[in-house]
């Protein structure tokens, strides 16, 4: 335990804080571009990205073990990833606007073939014999130990890079997002800005190959937007949130892998995300399945309160036994079935609202139909004060 | 084509065969209802309930795997669902956050459990190791007809067999619904087809094609043959039945030539071993499919 903290707070050595400042950079741009791609109803996208990269990393590995007899110079590999990243996205884009096919079986058949010549081109390697092909396995599952100090330093600057040109083009990107259309009359073009997302997530995607592992990257741009979205429903804090969740998820991760020789840090990360999801999930309270529930159980007390009151005015006998209860906690019902004085009035004045409601309904439709729970909610609440005045006096007028 | 093929490249080439067929048939269906990458989410799921069934068990024994295999998928897809619904949260995104999520589990496991010194290690479950199913009592062509020599025979090939035979009868039996759900969901439920019932035992289906075949070949020619295939023949013709047959015959000859290149390929250049055989299957369907995009006659939307 002591050892955790000591790492969280940066105390075990130059190197480990740099990894995990670097990994928390990457994590906080995945997260913010993440939370764009989401929106653009794009996630799986990353997916065929990622695994895209494998072919261009073992290429590059081959082409400078022949040129200087080490393949592992990391530079070399990353630009060798993004290349055929690149042409695994070009080759989605393609499938999906040249033909019928839709754009997941485009996303399928780019990663897997693109994964399967990566990997016949790591057997490739591995007959060549030459030796490191360590420094690529780690690019699979993603690892933090071991990591040189210069590699570490080039993540966490191009993570820096990327997250401020997210930044610079938050406007455009959020505006595709949500209104194409509008986009384009504002003269945006929207290929281009679509090509800009992709670009930068194909930017996270390569530099996070060496923390998360190719695998394992694509869930750093999908679970903190997804859970993110729990939280919000404005696009700016969403990508805000995201971040930081991408941010704390990776920056822990990195941390505990660290801390010792088994445990691997892609899988870490993507469990601590998964767990922040799965926290926002349950307790949010704008759409988490707790406040839902609770939301669902009060709709359903109203309704029964109403139909039960309804009921009481009419001296109809109430069968259903969780409306008598409903009835009963409000001490509209006496414990022997007898309505009370006060369950006498709540019963006069829910006929009166419901006889409200009804000529609000008859008389302005369109509004009516604009309102949520109509006749659930006492009609004073959910109408302005002078509408109410104005129904009264023209039920008043009918009743005379 | 002596005894040494018989030995070292019959089964594994059959094995290529029967998953492709397996993994193409089905995916004729799942790319027309838009679950392409069910397949997909699938195959990395897989590897946690084989992980999970070694840990809990602490045995290797290939039915306790297999049936670990298909609870997390079967799992898996459901909370699919429970994800989309409960968080209203976009199809393709909630299956992101979970087959990540179970597949960093399954990793985390194996490295924390004793998994990786008993073969089960990451790198094999993903490329799969098509070309260890040795038929050491294959002697010749003369032991296809000797009852001591087939009993030999690596196991995979006979599961993956009758795996190939279900999903057959599956689609056969069941053609009217599984016709009718692709491509009117609603009208199939007016008239009683059951559409959601056959989809769901679509998804078991390929569940159990995915995991039977991960052990003997690896995810990624699962997820190749799911997709390459079925897309390549949705492009030759406008007609389900004909796509099946062209999805089949691709299929095969994607296995076939797969598989020779890169037995012998390797060889025909002057190197010394051969290079992954599941991973060139895959190629060879990508190139099958690109080829399709570029020629097929009904490559376009109708009227785009």
């Amino acid at each position: 335990m002591d050892a955790l903290i000591s790492a969280l707070l940066l105390q075990t050595g130059y190197n480990t804080a740099l990894v995990s400042v670097g990994a928390g950079l990457l994590g906080a741009s995945a997260g913010a571009i993440g939370t764009f791609v989401l929106l653009r109803k794009r996630s799986l996208v990353t997916d065929a990205i990622s695994h895209a990269t494998l072919p261009g990393l073992a290429l590059a590995f081959i082409i400078m073990a022949f040129l200087t007899g080490d393949g592992r110079w990391m530079p070399g590999l990353l630009i060798g990833a993004a290349l055929s990243a690149a042409a695994g996205l070009l080759g989605v884009i393609w499938i999906t606007r040249r033909t019928r096919l839709t754009e997941d079986v485009a996303i399928g058949a780019v990663l897997s073939v693109f994964f399967g010549l990566g990997v016949v081109l790591l057997t490739v390697i591995q007959s060549l014999d030459s030796g490191g092909q360590a420094g690529l396995t780690g690019f699979l599952l993603g690892s933090t130990a071991g990591m040189l100090r210069s590699e570490a330093e080039t993540i966490a600057v191009t993570a820096a890079l990327t997250g401020c040109a997210i930044f610079l083009l938050r406007r455009p990107f959020t505006l595709v997002c949500f209104d194409q259309d509008y986009a384009t009359t504002r003269g945006i073009d929207v290929r281009r800005v679509d090509l800009a997302m992709m670009g930068l997530v194909l930017a996270v995607t390569v530099i996070g190959l060496k923390v998360a592992g190719l695998v394992l990257i694509v869930a750093l741009t999908i679970i903190p937007p997804v859970a993110a979205r729990f939280w919000t429903n404005r696009p700016e804090r969403m990508v805000l949130i995201a971040a930081l969740i991408g941010a704390a998820a990776a920056y822990g991760g990195a941390v505990i892998s660290s801390l010792g020789e088994r445990l691997p840090t892609g899988a870490l990360i993507v469990l601590l995300t998964f767990g922040i999801f799965l926290f926002s999930l349950i307790f949010s309270p704008v759409r988490g399945v707790l406040a839902g529930s609770y939301a669902q159980f009060v709709m359903r007390k109203r309704v029964h309160e109403r139909q039960g009151l309804l009921a009481l005015a009419r001296a109809e006998p109430i069968y259903d036994p969780l409306t008598m209860r409903v009835l009963r906690r409000a001490g509209f019902v006496r414990p022997d079935g007898v309505p009370s004085l006060q369950g006498r009035a709540a019963a006069a004045a829910a006929v009166r609202d419901e006889a409200l409601w009804e000529l609000y309904r008859r008389e302005f439709p369109s509004e009516a139909a604009s309102i949520e729970y109509q006749g659930l909610v006492p009609i004073s609440e959910a109408v302005p004060p002078d509408m109410v005045t104005e129904l009264e006096r023209r039920f008043t007028l009918k009743g005379a | 084509m002596g005894a040494d093929f018989v030995m070292l490249n019959l089964v594994p080439l059959l094995v290529g065969v029967l998953v492709s067929l397996a993994c193409a048939l089905p995916g004729n269906f799942l790319i027309l209802r838009r679950q392409a990458l069910i397949g997909d989410a699938i195959s990395h799921v897989v590897l946690l309930g084989i992980v999970g069934a070694f840990v809990i068990t602490g045995s290797v024994a290939a039915g306790l795997m297999l049936t670990g295999a298909a609870v997390v998928a079967i799992l898996s897809v459901m909370l699919i669902e429970l994800i989309r619904r409960l968080g209203r949260v976009e199809p393709g995104a909630a299956m992101g956050v979970v087959f990540t999520a179970l597949f960093a589990l399954g990793v985390f496991l194996i490295e924390q459990s004793d998994a990786s010194s008993v073969h089960l290690d990451v790198e094999h479950a993903l490329y799969g190791n098509l070309e260890s199913l040795v038929w050491f009592d294959g002697q010749g062509w003369g032991s296809l007809l000797d009852p001591a020599a087939l009993a030999g025979l690596p196991a995979p090939l006979p599961r993956l067999a009758l795996i190939l035979i279900a999903v057959v009868i599956f689609i056969v039996a069941f053609w009217k619904e599984l016709f009718i759900g692709t491509f009117d969901q609603g009208f199939g439920e007016t008239i009683g087809a059951r559409p959601g019932l056959v989809g769901s035992a679509l998804i078991v289906i390929v569940a159990a094609v995915a995991v039977m075949a991960f052990d003997a070949v690896g995810a990624i020619i699962v997820i190749a043959m799911f997709i390459c295939p079925a897309g390549a023949a949705r492009l030759m013709t406008d007609r389900l039945a004909a796509q099946i047959a062209w999805s089949a015959m691709f299929a095969v000859a994607a296995a076939v030539v797969g598989y020779v290149l890169a037995a012998f390929g390797p060889l025909w250049l002057g190197f010394q071993a051969g290079v992954s055989a599941a991973g060139m299957i895959a190629v060879t369907a990508g190139m099958i499919l690109a080829g399709a995009c570029l020629f097929g006659p009904r490559r376009r939307r109708a009227g785009a």
